[in-house]
C-alpha cells in the first residue's frame, strides 16, 4: 500500500497532497500540464525532496521528514518508468533490463528476466541497441528494465506520451497485464482520460498541486463539480460488466451490468471476463416511448433521478439503469420531454460509441 | 644519412617527448575529469576563481608559467622542496619536472573537452541509474564515465599533442637538457641555433608533423568507434 503526504514549494508553485493507493491495481494520478503530477511521483521516487511530508510504499517508511527518514532511490525499491524511456544509449537491451537485476538482492527477487522478455515480447531483441527501436519498442523495454529490479511499487510517468496512436495501443496491454501479472501496485500518471479509463482503478485529479479528488474511476468520473478538470465534453460514466455472450453472426458481444444487458461489438475477451465500459453522456439519446425500428442497439429502460440545466444550451440528465447513467440533450430536448425527477424513459446507447480502448 | 633511419640524438628526443607527455597525460586525466565534473556538476563560492586559475596556462605566456613552477616546485620552492626534503623527488631539471610542466599547460585543454562531454550528458539517465539501483558512485563508473568517453579521448588527444609541443614552460622549468629534458621541440629549437643545423631541424619538423597526423587520425578513427556503438 501506498500512504503518502507531500509538500514542496517550487517558486511559486506549492504541492500540498495527500493520498493513498491499494495493495494491487492501478492508480492513475490525472491533471491538465503544470499541475504537479511529475513532480509528485519523483518525490515518492526519491529524485526530488518535500520539504515536508511522510511517503509510506509496500510496508516501508522512504521518507519522514518528522523522523529525518529520507532514503536515497536507490534504497526506495521503487521502479520509475519515464516518458522519454531513459534507456542507457551505450548499453545493449540485454545490460540495459538486467542493470536494475543485477544490484537487486538475489533473495528479493521475485520478478525473473525470461518471464519478463516474454511478457514485453523482448526475445528478437535483446541484442540490439535502444538507438535501433521504435518508440513503442524503448518502452517495453524501459518497463522491463523498471520491473526486474523486482519493485515494490512501480512509477509510470505518462510512458505512453511520446507514443503515436498505433505505437500506444501496442504498449497499453503490457501495462494492462502488469500489476495483476506481479501483484504489484501502479502508480500512473496521465492527461489522457482515455489511457486512464483503459488501465487505472482508481484516480487522484490534481489541481495546481492539490488533490482535488480521489476514489474508483466509476465514482470519480461521475462528479459533476469535477467536469473541468476531466474535461466536459468527457463527462459521462463507467460501468463494471461482465460478459456474457458472443453472438458471432451478429458480430455482438453482451456485457451483463447491474440492472440489465448491454451489446457492443464483439470482443475478444473469453465469457466471463469482467470489462469496464465507458459511456460518454453525449452518445445516450432519450426516447419518451421505445423506438421500434432502429439501428441503436441498446435501449433501456430509466428513471429520471436529476437535471442539471447549468451548462447553457446542454442539459445532463441523470438517469438510473439500475447504476447510473448519464445523457447529454439541448434544452429544447428537455423542452420537449419534459423530464423531471420521476420520470420513466427509455436510453439508448449505440453500442459503436463504446470504442475499444475503453473497455478493459 | 638516410632518410628513414633516425640518428641517436633524435631517437633520444622522440623516446623522451613520448614519455614525458605519457606522464603528462596520464597525470591529469584523473584530476582533470574529476575537475571537469566539479566544475560541471556543482556550485560553491570560488567556483569562478577556479576556473580562471585552472585556464590561466591558456593565457598567460608559458614562459610565466614555466618560472611560476621553478618558484614554487623548485628545490627551494615551497612545495619542491618538502618533495625534495620528505620524499625525496625532486622535478627541477630532469624530465619528471618536464612531465610537470607539460601536465600544467595541458590541463584547460583536457579539462574543457570533459567538462563540455559532461554538460550533454542527460542527467535523466544518471536518474534512472539511481531509480534501478545504483549508488552515485557506480552511476558514475556505469552510465556517466562511457557517455563522456569520446569528451575524455577528444581531450587526451588534445592534452597529449599540447605536452609533445611544450616548450616555454619547460625550458624556463627544466632547462634545455639533452637526454634529461631536451624533447623535439627543444632539440629542434637548439639545432636551429647551431650552424649547419638546418637539416637536423627539418628532420625534427618532419618528425613532429608525422606524430600529429597519427594522433589526430587515431582520435577522429575513435571517435568515430563511438559513434557507430551509440547508433546501435
Amino acid at each position: 500500500m501506498l500512504n503518502i503526504h507531500v509538500k514542496r514549494r517550487q517558486g511559486n508553485f506549492s504541492i500540498d497532497a495527500a493520498f493513498q493507493s491499494e495493495e494491487v491495481g492501478v492508480t492513475a494520478i490525472f491533471g491538465s500540464s503544470g499541475t504537479g503530477k511529475t513532480s509528485i511521483i519523483n518525490m515518492i521516487a526519491g529524485l526530488s525532496r518535500p520539504d515536508q511530508g511522510r511517503i509510506i510504499a509496500g510496508g516501508r517508511c522512504l521518507f519522514d521528514s518528522a523522523a529525518g527518514v529520507d532514503l536515497s532511490p536507490e534504497r526506495r525499491r521503487i521502479g520509475y518508468i519515464f516518458q522519454e524511456g531513459r534507456l542507457f544509449p551505450h548499453l545493449s537491451v540485454q545490460a540495459n533490463l538486467t542493470f536494475g537485476m543485477h544490484l537487486t538482492d538475489k533473495k528479493r527477487r521475485y520478478v525473473h528476466f525470461d518471464e519478463v522478455v516474454h511478457l514485453l515480447g523482448l526475445e528478437h531483441l535483446v541484442e540490439r541497441r535502444p538507438a535501433r527501436l521504435s518508440g513503442g519498442e524503448k518502452q517495453r523495454v524501459a518497463i522491463g528494465r523498471a520491473l526486474l529490479t523486482s519493485p515494490s511499487l512501480l512509477l509510470m510517468d505518462e510512458p505512453l506520451a511520446s507514443l503515436d496512436d498505433a505505437r500506444k495501443d501496442e504498449v497499453l496491454p503490457f501495462i494492462a497485464k502488469l500489476s495483476q501479472s506481479f501483484s504489484l501496485p501502479i502508480i500512473y500518471v496521465s492527461h489522457s482520460l482515455e489511457e486512464i479509463f483503459a488501465l487505472a482503478d482508481s484516480m487522484v485529479v490534481l489541481d495546481a498541486g492539490k488533490v482535488a479528488a480521489t476514489g474508483s474511476i466509476e465514482d470519480v468520473v461521475e462528479r459533476r463539480d469535477l467536469a473541468h478538470l476531466i474535461g466536459y465534453a468527457d463527462g459521462g460514466v463507467m460501468l463494471s460488466t461482465t460478459v456474457t455472450s458472443h453472438d458471432r453472426t451478429k458480430g455482438l458481444s453482451e456485457l451483463r451490468f447491474n440492472g440489465g444487458m448491454f451489446r457492443v461489438p464483439q470482443l475478444e475477451s473469453p465469457v466471463g471476463t469482467r470489462v469496464r465500459v465507458r459511456i460518454k453522456a453525449r452518445n445516450v439519446a432519450l426516447a419518451l416511448d421505445p423506438p421500434r425500428r432502429t439501428s441503436v442497439q441498446n435501449i433501456l429502460p430509466a428513471t429520471v433521478k436529476d437535471v442539471f440545466t447549468d451548462e447553457g444550451p446542454l442539459v445532463d440528465v441523470r438517469l438510473d439503469i439500475g447504476c447510473p447513467l448519464s445523457a447529454r440533450i439541448t434544452l429544447s430536448a428537455l423542452q420537449d420531454l419534459e423530464l423531471k425527477p420521476g420520470s420513466r424513459i427509455f436510453a439508448m446507447i449505440k453500442s459503436v460509441s463504446v470504442s475499444h480502448s475503453a473497455i478493459r | 644519412m638516410n632518410l628513414f633511419s633516425l640518428t641517436p640524438l633524435e631517437i633520444e628526443a622522440l623516446r623522451l617527448s613520448l614519455w614525458v607527455s605519457f606522464w603528462a597525460v596520464a597525470m591529469s586525466l584523473p584530476a582533470g575529469i574529476l575537475t571537469a565534473w566539479v566544475l560541471a556538476r556543482l556550485s560553491f563560492p570560488g567556483k569562478a576563481l577556479l576556473n580562471s586559475m585552472i585556464h590561466l596556462p591558456l593565457v598567460l605566456p608559458p614562459v610565466v608559467i614555466g618560472y611560476l613552477l621553478l618558484v614554487v616546485f623548485g628545490r627551494r620552492g615551497v612545495v619542491g622542496a618538502w618533495l625534495y626534503h620528505s620524499l625525496g623527488i625532486t622535478l627541477a631539471f630532469n624530465w619528471k619536472g618536464a612531465a610537470l610542466a607539460a601536465a600544467v599547460m595541458a590541463f584547460p585543454l583536457l579539462v574543457r573537452a570533459v567538462r563540455l562531454s559532461l554538460e550533454e550528458v542527460d542527467r535523466g539517465l544518471e536518474a534512472a541509474a539511481r531509480t534501478l539501483g545504483a549508488r552515485p558512485l557506480r552511476v558514475f563508473f556505469t552510465i556517466t564515465l562511457p557517455l563522456i568517453m569520446p569528451g575524455i579521448v577528444a581531450g587526451t588527444v588534445l592534452a597529449f599533442a599540447r605536452s609533445l609541443g611544450e616548450f616555454g614552460a619547460t625550458i624556463t622549468f627544466v632547462s634545455n637538457i639533452q637526454g634529461q629534458t631536451q624533447t623535439l621541440p627543444l632539440a629542434l629549437y637548439t639545432l636551429t641555433q647551431v650552424p649547419n643545423g638546418e637539416h637536423g631541424a627539418m628532420r625534427l619538423c618532419v618528425l613532429s608533423v608525422a606524430i600529429g597526423i597519427v594522433a589526430l587520425m587515431a582520435s577522429e578513427l575513435q571517435a568515430k568507434r563511438f559513434a557507430k556503438r551509440k547508433s546501435g
